[in-house]
């Protein structure tokens, strides 16, 4: 377990310095090379994405045409209309927008209080209990599937947003959430300590300290977990599908995959796939807003922990 | 200590105000400890350790969610032993994890070396290999499912060009597994980001001396910057590991288990254990049978780091 810590610390320390292996005496020659090679891999890792909005801008049945057409003729901007306009696509946008932001919000605030006592102060068995957060990292989340699905049944939690929310609330204790307390704590640490010892002997009180002090130095750290943790809320799968199932709070997730196989109808060959590419590109456009929107923060985030968002 | 320093400077009174003044404030700074983290310690209880011990205590029972759990020994997993398709789903799933990370971590590290280099603009490469990582499982899988589709997908529509003929990519039980693996590529932009923090933390000294020494471009990459980013491809493969043996979401939508159960993975049929019937108990146990046979994958992989993966400072 301290490995993976150690570990994490050498990666955020390469943030700082930039040092290279390729560029040792690259050529002009080797730079064409460079290029070349990365344009062809970054055409091959956007094909996807580029094949998902060219379909969802299709004329219904241009979509099955073989060999494909690759770019639309006509563009046909209305399918984006007509997948609001068949479906309750508006209110599963909302619903899971609701879920992200609220679980995001209680990500960030209880993560960082845990992670402000694991940073800063003293206390009996800290050690300890620090290699058993970490230690939950590394636990497959699976295991506890089954138990809390009883758990929430008997609080009457299910087909309610509550058990998508209400465990981000508790500072990384629930599966996965260590992840933030870690991300935070490492950037803390290298605040210095001069700044609360000082407000300290002003007389602050710990409480203010963590809040006017470390939090407001901790944004980057606060960011990248906001935008980690909302960007894993939106993309669930598993746990709405888990937890909720009437359609009054089906989620972006939920409604794709319902569409594939129900809506449609007559199984694959019939599917409107203009019209799911278009849900598809509604779904990922939140998540394309914020990764552009606050890019550095998240790849440095990632460099931070060492751990990617999954 | 503070104690023994009061009495010395006043011999003659007895100091226990002063003493449980000070252990009190030292309390304090405890409590205040244990305050902050109270909420962590809280959902720890709550969401992870309960479920664990009450998974555990479910394993021994037959519960259906109806009645109260019934204990029936060791009775789910002599039924685990005997149920024909427990090695069906736990070999798909070691046969993915054992090819597909590998892979992925290949195709990482080299993605990550490319984006090493020193050129103009490279962070819009970055951010080009980096972006289908964030892209949604569901709306991804959907796309690929479309992609693979026999009739009309791109991925035959590319075999074209090569006068290679339409394969049946999710349908025939050959190719269903390799299609998940290449479909798990285009999402090993985290794996990818660590592994360029990692070659940027390879100090420019240790690469200056080896290139003075004579050392090719090869010979540095495997001498120097291979052993510095040891650490880094352990964590990779560590984590790649645990994740890949819980692959889920892509067989649930995709193919859900077909054809053939070639693509049945354990925790997908886990959740049909679960979820679809109902058999809490037998699911526990599955649960906690997964949990052990990934804690042998991280134990071994702990054990066999200690003779190729180099820690810095740790006296080499």
């Amino acid at each position: 377990m301290q490995r993976i810590g150690q570990i994490s610390f050498q990666a955020r320390e390469g943030t700082t310095r930039r040092r290279t292996l390729l560029s040792y005496g690259q050529t002009a020659g080797g730079q064409l090379v460079g290029y070349a090679t990365l344009f062809l891999v970054a055409v091959v890792s956007l094909l996807p994405l580029l094949w998902m909005v060219s379909t969802s801008l299709k004329e219904f049945g241009r979509e099955f045409l073989f060999p494909p057409q690759w770019i639309p003729n006509p563009v046909v901007f209305g399918n984006y209309i007509t997948a609001f306009e068949t479906s309750n696509l508006a209110r599963y946008f909302g619903n899971t927008l609701m879920i992200a932001v609220l679980a995001t919000l209680g990500t960030v605030l209880s993560s960082s209080l845990v992670a402000f006592g694991f940073a800063r102060l003293e206390f009996f068995g800290k050690r300890v209990l620090f290699i058993i957060l970490l230690s939950t990292l590394m636990l497959p989340g699976i295991v506890t599937l089954v138990p809390t699905f009883v758990l929430f049944k008997t609080l009457g939690w299910i087909d309610t947003p509550l058990p998508l929310i209400v465990p981000w609330w508790f500072g990384g204790g629930a599966f996965g959430g260590a992840f933030f307390v870690f991300l935070i704590r490492q950037f803390m640490l290298q605040l210095p300590r001069e700044l609360d010892e000082a407000a300290l002997v002003d007389g602050a009180s710990y409480f203010r300290i963590y809040w006017r002090i470390m939090l407001p130095l901790s944004k980057p750290a606060l960011a990248a977990s906001a935008i980690f943790s909302f960007i894993h809320h939106w993309n669930d799968f598993l746990n709405p599908l888990i937890f909720l199932n009437s359609e009054e709070w089906r989620t972006l997730a939920l409604y794709l995959r319902f569409f594939l196989y129900t809506e449609a109808g007559g199984g694959a060959g019939l599917t409107r796939w203009n019209l799911m590419m278009a849900a598809s590109v509604v779904m990922l456009i939140p998540v394309l807003v914020i990764f552009f929107s606050a890019q550095r923060y998240f790849i440095r985030g990632v460099a931070l922990t060492g751990i990617a968002g999954r | 200590m503070p104690g023994r320093v009061a009495s010395r400077a006043a011999p003659l009174r007895r100091d226990p105000p002063v003493r449980t003044g000070l252990r009190s404030i030292r309390w304090r700074r405890h409590l205040i400890g244990y305050l902050f983290i109270s909420p962590w310690i809280a959902g720890f209880a709550l969401f992870t350790a309960f479920p664990m011990i009450y998974s555990l205590f479910l394993s021994f029972t037959k519960y259906d969610l109806l009645g109260p759990p019934e204990f029936v020994g060791f009775s789910n997993f002599e039924r685990m032993v005997s149920d024909h398709l427990f090695l069906t789903a736990l070999g798909n799933t070691a046969f993915y994890t054992l090819l597909a990370v590998p892979i992925q971590l290949l195709l990482a590290l080299f993605m990550a070396l490319l984006l090493n280099q020193k050129l103009r603009g490279i962070n819009v490469f970055r951010t080009a290999l980096y972006l289908p990582t964030v892209t949604p499982t569901v709306a991804f899988v959907v796309l690929f499912v479309y992609m693979y589709n026999p009739e009309f997908g791109i991925f035959n529509a590319i075999l074209g060009w090569f006068g290679i003929p339409k394969q049946g990519w999710l349908t025939d039980p050959n190719l269903a597994k390799p299609a998940f693996i290449i479909m798990s590529l285009w999402h090993v932009g985290g794996q990818m980001v660590i592994f360029l923090a990692g070659l940027q933390a390879v100090p420019e000294t240790l690469v200056e001396a080896a290139s003075i020494d004579g050392a090719g471009k090869l010979r540095r990459f495997w001498h120097v910057t291979m052993p510095m980013i040891s650490p880094v491809i352990f964590f990779n493969l560590v984590l790649g590991i645990i994740g890949s043996f819980q692959v889920f979401a892509t067989a649930y939508i995709a193919t859900n288990g077909g054809p053939k159960h070639a693509t049945l993975f354990y925790v997908l049929w886990m959740y049909r254990h679960a979820f679809e019937n109902f058999r809490m108990g037998y699911a526990a146990t599955l649960g906690w049978v997964l949990l052990g046979v990934i804690l042998v994958f991280t134990l071994i992989q702990f054990a066999v780091s200690r003779r190729w993966v180099y820690y810095e400072g740790e006296g080499a």
